[in-house]
């Protein structure tokens, strides 16, 4: 038995996707730059996927820019964007950033001032307090849309208003990455000036994201070579991995009502009961349009997360604690702690994340499993 | 340049009856050691040993493995060639012009010895006429026999060996020479140290590492895993015991005092290990344990903990500054890994307060509560061999 419910950390490839891959490596597998007509197919394809990735935000293709994958977009974006700052500028975010923002924020705090915004309970953003910290000189504006640990999802709508109502001329990045392709996004809506994006979040390929850039904003190159990708990310494009990300978007565009709303009824499943079944548990995450359809965490008291993890591989469930990319640093509950997680839970919380692969059949055994494990874990701790 | 490496032991070990297995000890473990390298050949020439390679380019890397095999004092990077009185001048020539173009050089001596009596010409004899030859071929340099800048050594066996340089290596005794002992690896800074530490007089080690799986990650397998390879450079394959003593912690936390949680703990590990070396003719068990260092390490906890067993264990580090254990760690290669942080079964379980002076009576009453017998045997049969 193998239960994979850590999809927020990566996905499986859906077969399609590989299928598409595999005719790249073994017939189109051309350099998009060459003169002659291998170049100019796999050109062709690489502008079909560009469309596929650009439908699921509604933008135009020529919007979309093919990178590395998340971290990087977030770091072309961002770096793209304080290419020219000075000291009397000043940028802002959250404290529930992911590190591939937090980190870059971070490192501008020896430059210049860096300004976090408080969120609520539920982790969304205080917007009283975000209008107040946008002034003339606010470069920059940058926010996770989808939290990656508990899935709270940003009211796109109001923070845009409340950041250009205040100054225009202030930049908007959104980190998508946990978002892009789980809930409804109309890029054309909202004033924002650049969002990422990954592939593998989405059962597409690693190694391969998206970034939006708005037709009416320009960012700076920070990476410099040949003049792929209009020169925001050159380097020989990852032919099959953009080829593969393309075919994991088309086939969430198919049919990308159904496919949330399973995920919503899945989670909500989860949340009924593991809230009926076990005792002194906290869901962190918000059920309603709040939260994102795909992200369930859930806090037990006395627990330790991480042994609750190996309890659950050792039966074929995988979960994760936490976020994948914090979790091997040690006490790390930095996003936990924003949201004012209560300390006897802190240590004790697991994510559950879905993907395309999972089913209903699968709850019954998973939650069996976690009661389970949750009572022995308590009996040798509490003892 | 070189293409073979001459080995030197310190002489005591090399009288006696014992020197054919403790030559043949070494051969293997030379050959353990450049297991990955091709075209090596390992043999002996009148009582010395060789390693011979075909790929002159690997010659700095099998420099670097040699080094750390127990047993050589020094190690000669040589020219070997037949023993005829013009391929020697033309070698000599060849290696000093090397030499020279690396350093400047301006006196030289040269050191001839000749086990080969049947060799014509007296090492004394010898020695003049090569370094007459490079008087006539090299222009400002002298011979200066007291502090010459570079000595040459012309080695005449069934073959002749030219060397010049004289790399110092770890020393020690070769793996083999000395019995076998079982080594308690945790995923620590000590434990590698303590292990490499006997190993290095000659002791063939086992290790073998308790665990709490999964109250503790696999990643914290895969790092003592890692450890044990890396220790493994000096000690030859090391064979790795894993035993999960979960079962052990629920009944100790069930049925004794919180405070003596780790002693009793620690004396079963004692007790799962003597059971390990009874069974595998091994004599003694090694620990990482320093005086001092924390509270299962003071001189009555350590008393408290042997009592467990009959047999003896060895501490190496017993009288070691932590810097002291750290700057070995950082010179064998084993402190990058050690200090990777995950879990070990110790963090997991350990008391708010341990005791520090634990009084035996004490602790064998505690245990009077658990079926000693019976857990051991339990833990026993989670035995993994990696």
């Amino acid at each position: 038995m193998e239960i994979y419910l850590d999809n927020s950390s990566t996905t499986k490839v859906r077969p399609e996707v590989l299928e598409g891959m595999i005719e790249i490596y073994e017939k189109d597998y051309g350099n998009p730059s060459s003169l002659h007509s291998k170049g100019l197919e796999i050109e062709k394809k690489i502008n079909t996927a560009r469309m596929s990735v650009a439908k699921i935000i509604n933008a135009k293709a020529n919007e979309i820019y093919f990178t590395g994958g998340g971290t990087e977009s977030n770091n072309i974006a961002i770096f793209g964007h304080l290419y020219n700052i000075n000291e009397k500028h000043n940028i802002i975010t959250t404290k529930i950033e992911h590190p591939s923002v937090y980190n870059i924020y971070k490192h501008f705090e020896e430059k210049i001032n860096v300004k976090y915004v408080d969120t609520d309970k539920t982790g969304k953003i205080n917007l009283n307090e975000l209008e107040k910290l946008v002034d003339e000189n606010t470069v920059l504006v940058s926010f996770i849309l989808v939290n990656n640990e508990f899935g709270t999802i940003q009211d796109l709508n109001e923070i845009t208003k409340v950041v250009k109502n205040k100054n225009s001329r202030t930049k908007i990045h959104v980190d998508a990455i946990q978002a892009y392709g789980k809930i409804e996004i109309d890029i054309r809506k909202y004033p924002v000036d650049t969002m990422a994006f990954s592939s593998h979040k989405i059962h597409g390929p690693k190694g391969v994201g998206g970034l939006y850039i708005s037709s009416d904003c320009k960012i700076n190159s920070i990476i410099f070579g040949g003049n792929q990708e209009n020169g925001i990310r050159p380097g020989t494009e990852n032919t099959p991995g953009i080829v593969g990300f393309g075919v994991a978007c088309d086939l969430i565009n198919e049919d990308f009502n159904k496919y949330t709303e399973k995920f919503y009824s899945l989670k909500k499943l989860y949340c009924d009961k593991l809230t009926k079944e076990i005792d002194d548990i906290k869901i962190n995450s918000q059920l309603d349009n709040n939260g994102a359809p795909h992200i369930l965490s859930v806090s037990f008291k006395d627990i330790k997360g991480e042994i609750l993890v190996h309890y659950l591989e050792n039966v074929g469930i995988y979960v994760s604690t936490g976020s994948a990319c914090s979790s091997k640093a040690k006490n790390n509950y930095r996003i936990l702690e924003a949201i004012n997680l209560d300390k006897d839970y802190l240590g004790g919380t697991i994510r559950i994340s879905l993907g395309y692969f999972n089913t209903y059949d699968e709850v019954e055994y998973v939650i069996e499993n976690i009661k389970k494990s949750v009572h022995e874990i308590r009996d040798i701790i509490k003892l | 340049m070189y293409n073979v490496l001459a080995l030197s032991f310190g002489e005591i070990f090399l009288k006696g009856k014992n020197r054919g297995s403790f030559e043949q000890k070494l051969a293997e473990q030379i050959k353990f050691a450049l297991k990955d390298f091709k075209n090596i050949r390992v043999f002996k020439d009148q009582g010395k040993i060789f390693v011979e390679t075909q790929r002159k380019e690997d010659m700095d890397d099998i420099i670097e493995k040699v080094k750390k095999v127990f047993g050589i004092v020094l190690i000669s990077p040589s020219i070997k060639i037949e023993k005829d009185v013009e391929t020697i001048k033309e070698n000599v020539k060849e290696l000093f012009e090397y030499i020279t173009s690396k350093k400047e050089i301006k006196t030289f001596k040269i050191h001839t010895k000749r086990s080969d009596k049947s060799f014509p010409i007296k090492s004394m004899d010898f020695s003049a006429m090569i370094g007459g030859e490079i008087l006539k071929n090299f222009d400002n340099i002298k011979v200066d026999v007291h502090n010459p800048d570079l000595e040459i050594y012309i080695d005449i066996k069934s073959k002749c060996y030219i060397s010049s340089e004289k790399i110092k290596t770890v020393g020690g005794l070769p793996i083999g020479t000395n019995g076998k002992a079982l080594l308690l690896l945790s995923g620590g800074i000590d434990s590698p140290v303590a292990g490499y530490m006997i190993a290095k007089r000659g002791v063939e080690v086992d290790a073998l590492y308790f665990h709490t799986y999964p109250f503790t990650s696999e990643r914290a397998n895969e790092k003592v895993k890692k450890l044990a390879e890396l220790i493994g450079e000096y000690c030859g394959k090391i064979k790795l015991y894993s035993i999960n003593i979960l079962e052990i912690h629920k009944a100790i936390k069930e049925n004794c005092k919180e405070e003596e949680t780790t002693i009793l703990a620690r004396r079963f590990m004692m007790r799962i290990a003597e059971k390990i070396a009874k069974e595998n003719d091994i004599d003694m068990l090694i620990t990482g344990e320093s005086l001092g260092q924390v509270a299962s390490q003071t001189m009555k906890s350590m008393a408290v903990i042997e009592n467990a067993i009959d047999i003896p264990i060895l501490k190496p580090l017993v009288g070691l500054d932590k810097t002291e254990i750290i700057e070995i760690s950082r010179n064998i290669g084993t402190y990058e890994t050690s200090i990777l942080p995950y879990d070990d079964c110790c963090s997991v379980f350990a008391p708010k307060h341990p005791l520090t002076k634990p009084k035996i009576e004490r602790i064998k009453k505690s245990e009077e509560n658990l079926n000693i017998e019976e857990l051991v045997n339990k833990a026993y049969f989670t035995m993994e061999i990696i």
